[in-house]
């Protein structure tokens, strides 16, 4: 079925923080290289359903597979290493609170044993998010939108081949989310595949005018394309 | 937990930044250079009370094994007499290498510690002592004894033995007694470490969330813990050592007196062992710190 090529893949997939199912029978393919928002009513589970595609919790049932290996049945240390290829942008940003911004943003290198890319990358990068400035602050002296800039550019600092963000324009200016939505479809030009929570219905129609973006809505326990009516 | 030779050295030199990731956090520092400083102390002092009564042991198994004592009660015109005989009856006891009697002036620098000094040691009824010194083998003391009765009837043969084997053994149940308490020190070490590290995973909980979503291995992160548990460890040990030692080295040296209290010390070669504690510290450190941290990160995923 050539499913295999896809880099996240979900089949029938339920989930449930053990009371009712958020959602059930949901099914989800990001190919290589695609470009995917997803929207919905707040509540509806569009963090859980992100989190599934990382790793970070486990479907109750259906199966996901993420490059082309059931996410269930991944070793601990084979979680570490899907990590190190899906850049995850959390909704509620956390960062290593004592460390200055660059050590923070610069932490899935060093972490992955990758710390001499750090030099060049990292001075680029904190100068797209616009947050040169501040690298010697710690996390905790930023305001809300410069963390979550902070957060997008140390989920892209591993050149990883996914970038999964959690509404990453939540809390930054009209400016500010242009500039990372921009940095966003350049990443998925040099062929990364992009899936971006978000319920700012502005940002996804200025994205469809430089990158040909679908659009799922996740609504009534249900996964469906939305198009039309944006 | 199988130990990985390649993982000690990855922790002794690799990334050394690593640990930067785990905040510091004071007071769990402090607890854990303190105790493993105080254990170390104890750790010194316990080695040094087990090689005291080893030496002890030693001496007095050798020394004492070695010689007894004949004692001569006669009357007064007697005890000459009896001396010689007694002396020629042990010249001819297989197994005797020497039999001396002890002049009067040895006698009385017996008894001077209880009457002092200048004792008129001629006018008291005294009894003649007679040393005997063995050879490898020794000899047969009831044999002796009733040859001893029948040809010298006023002596008694004492071979030491009633008294020296009990207090040989007491010296070596003192020195695995010491021996026991250092295993004591080392398992008190390693539950207290473990502890501290369980509360540095949970205060640090945050921090492992994140290192875990930017893809860090769980050794890696228990690494960061690692580290900084061993170095503080062997630290503290150290410093702990050092202080035992000196403490140890400033007691004050008896050897004229021979007693136990003023022989607690290391001789020679025996101050190395000392030594050794910090290096054990930071590999009980090592362990603990390494088991706890692992088993945490396994029940919080
Ligand atoms: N850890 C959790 N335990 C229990 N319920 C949760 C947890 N996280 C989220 N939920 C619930 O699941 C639902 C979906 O949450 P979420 O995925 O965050 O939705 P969205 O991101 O679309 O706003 C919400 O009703 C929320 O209260
Ligand atoms: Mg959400």
């Amino acid at each position: 079925m050539g499913g295999g090529n896809n880099v996240i893949e979900l089949e029938g997939v339920a989930y449930s923080y053990g009371g009712a199912e958020l959602f059930a029978q949901l099914n989800l393919s990001l190919a290589p290289g695609s470009f995917h928002f997803l929207t919905g009513p707040s509540g509806a589970g569009k963090t859980t359903l992100l989190k599934l595609c990382y790793g970070e919790l486990l479907a109750t049932s259906g199966q996901v597979r993420l490059f082309g290996e059931d996410a269930a049945a991944l070793p601990r240390d084979g979680v570490a290493m899907i990590r190190r290829r899906i850049g995850v942008v959390h909704q509620d940003c956390q960062f290593l609170d004592h460390l200055p911004l660059s050590e923070n943003v610069a932490l899935p290198l060093k972490v992955a044993g990758r710390e001499d890319e750090t030099d060049g990358n990292l001075d680029d990068l904190l100068g797209w998010v616009g947050l040169k400035a501040q690298a010697n602050q710690t996390p905790p002296q930023l305001s809300g939108g410069e963390r979550q800039r902070a957060a997008l550019a140390r989920a892209v600092i591993m050149s990883p081949d996914v970038i999964i963000a959690d509404e990453p324009t939540g809390n930054v200016d009209w400016e500010m989310s242009q500039r990372l939505l921009t940095l966003l479809v350049e990443l998925n030009k040099m062929g990364k595949t992009v899936l971006i929570a978000t319920h700012d219905l502005n940002l996804i129609r200025t994205a469809k005018n430089h990158v040909s973006a679908r659009v799922l809505r996740l609504k009534d326990r249900k996964l469906q394309l939305a198009g039309a009516e944006l | 937990m199988r130990f990985d030779p390649r993982q000690l050295l990855d922790l002794i030199i690799g990334d050394p930044q690593a640990d930067r990731a785990v905040p510091p956090t004071g007071f769990t520092a402090r607890l854990t250079v303190f105790t493993a400083a105080a254990m170390a102390f104890l750790a010194v002092f316990a080695m040094a009370l087990s090689m005291a009564t080893g030496r002890l042991a030693d001496r007095w198994s050798e020394e004492l094994a070695r010689t007894s004592t004949l004692r001569i009660s006669a009357p007064a015109d007697q005890v000459a007499a009896q001396t010689r005989a007694a002396i020629a009856v042990l010249e001819t006891t297989p197994g005797v290498a020497a039999a001396r009697a002890l002049t009067p002036d040895e006698q009385r620098s017996l008894l001077e510690p209880w009457f002092g000094p200048g004792l008129p040691i001629e006018a008291l009824p005294i009894p003649q002592l007679v040393e005997i010194i063995e050879d490898g083998a020794g000899y047969d003391a009831t044999g002796l004894r009733a040859r001893l009765q029948a040809e010298v009837p006023g002596a008694v043969l004492d071979d030491h033995t009633r008294w020296r084997e009990p207090l040989i053994s007491a010296a070596g149940r003192l020195r695995s007694l010491g021996w026991f308490a250092i295993l004591l020190i080392g398992a008190a070490t390693a539950a207290m470490i473990t502890l501290a590290a369980q509360s540095a995973l949970a205060a640090n909980a945050q921090v492992i969330r994140v290192m875990r979503l930017v893809g860090a291995e769980d050794t890696y992160i228990a690494r960061a813990f690692v580290r900084r548990f061993t170095s503080r460890a062997f630290l503290g040990a150290l410093g702990g050592t050092v202080i035992g030692m000196i403490a140890v080295a400033v007691l004050p040296n008896g050897d004229d007196v021979g007693g136990f209290l003023t022989d607690l010390g290391f001789r020679g070669l025996g101050w190395f062992w000392p030594l050794c504690v910090p290096p054990l510290a930071a590999i009980v450190a090592y362990f603990a710190t390494r088991a706890a941290a692992l088993r945490t990160l396994k029940e919080q995923s």
